[in-house]
């Protein structure tokens, strides 16, 4: 099967499924390379993913990934970028929502889908989107004491604005004996 | 030697059934003291992160009563690099040599999915002499990751040499690996639209030799230690994880099909040549570390199957795409040609620029499926790179596995999950 199938397959099931529960006009797609991205409002992710996992003809019954991407803009600043993939029809679906700078707060899919947990710390750790509903939001790969040495904010590593070669001072260092 | 006999099979339930057992009774006669427990007995102990069961910087937070794990807290990132941010700094091209750190068993299919992935976002097909090489070093590289994995796991629970054994036939392939591209462990053989350089004639019957060899030692590796007592009472009935936990967690690779999860991308999502070769998925249904053990055995001898279908129909041709303005022109040409030298110039200088929009690619590794997700700006650079690494998602499945297990199977339950750090730390 060529991937423009795979692709025809893939939003003759979705598309009709979600447009029943949402209507239409709640979400959008864009298609790029054969693979297929709907976008859907914040507020309805948990219900998205409700829906996609307990449809008998959807069952995407793997969350595969967790993605943030910082846009850099004033307006609808973080993009979340969820994977699930489906074992009974082998379907691959990503679904993005937006969050904006000020309260960049999502709802957590631990509930539906135990391997969000790690995913959703990670996102957390590097670009600092608040999970509601998280069972246990600490940082995975930076220390927690990871913050800025001047203003004393936790410093998210791969935001646009922290600078490639890092912040001297951010993190703590052993003394250096003399 | 054939570990499928009737007796060994009764025998490894028999020791399923007893530990299985065991913990129902252990569950109904504890005596749960409620804060006034005069030893004291809950510890604990810190795992790690220099521990040589750990398969590198992994460290473990244990809560013990006695020897019984009350609870487990995996930590991670004693290896962050931050390879997602660097990413962001550089060309596709300046990326390739980093994607062999990540996973550093088998730093070949890393190349090869990091360049398909920006092959796709690109637009650029492979001629099919370079997509038959990618998916023979892949499955090579599968074997060698395979070897460690089962040496490691034999070692971890005291079987030493195990590993030894594994070591030397990792070792031959690693030969071949340095005929092929020049280095033995960090490769950076795939390059975007291609590979670096041909095969050199000897490589082919390196590989032959090779693969006729192998089946024989693997039964040797598999004699030492399938029908052991030891091993057997060490890893089976350990680490349980059911078919819907396996799923819940997103495991991937040897972890997900030892639970009994026909999941494998080279068959669910074929690329490469993987839909014209002709391979079993592996499946075990226990769920246990020996379940995963013997899951990534018989996984080698898919891969032998593979390489031997791959060696009877080998393909001629160029190793390079020709799209000048995306691919890397090959090194006589830029000496002799003025246009080439112009390629190779903004090439380097600005990169593969894929256009708009995101891809997301992904390969079965050895540890499971590896993916890039690939964000494109238009420019040379990425704009953002995410990385969905086996082995951080296998290793979630840690936490169900280890609590409730005594302390001396962590190790095994870290040895069956096959981690390896480079890439779970990114």
């Amino acid at each position: 099967m060529t991937s423009a199938e795979r692709l025809e397959q893939v939003k003759n099931a979705v598309l009709p499924v979600l447009a029943g529960h949402f209507g239409s006009d709640t979400f959008s797609i864009t298609e790029h390379r054969n693979e297929l991205s709907v976008t859907v409002p914040r507020e309805r992710l948990l219900e998205v993913a409700d829906v996609l996992k307990n449809t008998p003809s959807l069952h995407f019954d793997m969350l595969k990934d967790v993605c943030a991407v910082d846009w850099n803009r004033r307006k609808q600043r973080f993009e979340l970028i969820y994977n699930f993939w489906s074992l009974d029809f082998n379907y691959r679906l990503r679904v993005k929502c937006f969050t904006e700078e000020k309260a960049p707060h999502v709802d957590s899919l631990v509930p539906l889908y135990g391997s969000a947990n790690w995913y959703e710390r990670e996102a957390y750790d590097m670009h600092g989107i608040i999970f509601d509903g998280h069972p246990d939001l600490r940082r995975m790969y930076m220390p927690e004491d990871f913050l800025d040495p001047v203003s004393g904010e936790p410093l998210y590593p791969l935001r646009k604005d922290f600078p490639m070669m890092g912040i001297p001072g951010s993190l703590p260092l052993p003394e250096r004996k003399p | 030697m054939n570990p499928n006999t009737t007796s060994t099979l009764e025998r490894v339930f028999d020791a399923r059934q007893r530990k299985i057992l065991g913990k129902i009774i252990d569950k109904d006669t504890t005596i749960t003291l409620e804060g006034r427990d005069p030893l004291e007995n809950t510890m604990v102990l810190n795992m790690g992160p220099q521990h040589p069961a750990t398969h590198g910087v992994l460290r473990v937070l244990l809560r013990l009563d006695g020897e019984t794990v009350e609870k487990c807290v995996p930590e991670l990132g004693y290896l962050h690099r931050g390879y997602e941010k660097i990413a962001e700094g550089m060309t596709y091209h300046e990326f390739l040599p980093h994607t062999d750190r990540l996973d550093y068993m088998s730093p070949m299919s890393n190349n090869v999915a990091m360049a398909m992935t920006v092959e796709k976002a690109a637009g650029i097909e492979v001629p099919p002499r370079a997509v038959w090489i990618r998916t023979m070093i892949s499955e090579l590289a599968r074997i060698s990751s395979h070897l460690m994995a089962m040496g490691a796991m034999a070692m971890d629970v005291g079987a030493i040499t195990m590993l030894l054994w594994t070591f030397r036939e990792r070792e031959k392939l690693y030969d071949i690996f340095e005929k092929i591209c020049g280095a033995r462990f960090t490769t950076s053989y795939a390059r975007i639209g291609g590979v670096a350089t041909e095969f050199t004639p000897d490589v082919i019957p390196m590989i032959r030799k090779f693969i006729d060899e192998f089946p024989a030692n693997l039964r040797d590796f598999e004699g030492l230690v399938n029908r052991n007592r030891i091993f057997i009472q060490r890893a089976a009935g350990v680490g349980v994880v059911t078919r819907e936990q396996a799923i819940d967690l997103g495991l991937t690779g040897a972890c997900l099909r030892g639970s009994g999860v026909p999941h494998d991308l080279r068959r669910d999502e074929p690329y490469l040549l993987y839909d014209e070769l002709d391979f079993n998925v592996i499946t075990y249904s226990d769920g246990d570390c020996l379940a995963r053990y013997l899951t990534r055995g018989d996984e080698m001898k898919e891969s032998v199957k593979i390489v031997l279908q791959l060696l009877g129909k080998i393909p001629e041709g160029p190793i390079m795409a020709d799209g000048m303005h995306n691919v890397l022109p090959q090194k006589q040409e830029i000496y002799t040609k003025m246009e080439e030298l112009i390629h190779d110039f903004m090439v380097i200088n600005f990169g593969t620029m894929p256009e708009k929009g995101e891809v997301y690619h992904a390969i079965e590794a050895p540890k499971g499926e590896l993916g890039f997700y690939l964000v494109s700006d238009g420019t040379g650079h990425p704009w953002r790179l995410k990385i969905r690494s086996p082995s951080f998602c296998n290793l979630q499945a840690l936490v169900p596995m280890c609590e409730g297990a005594m302390i001396s199977d962590v190790v095994a339950v870290i040895g069956s999950i096959d981690p390896v750090m480079g890439e779970a730390d990114k």
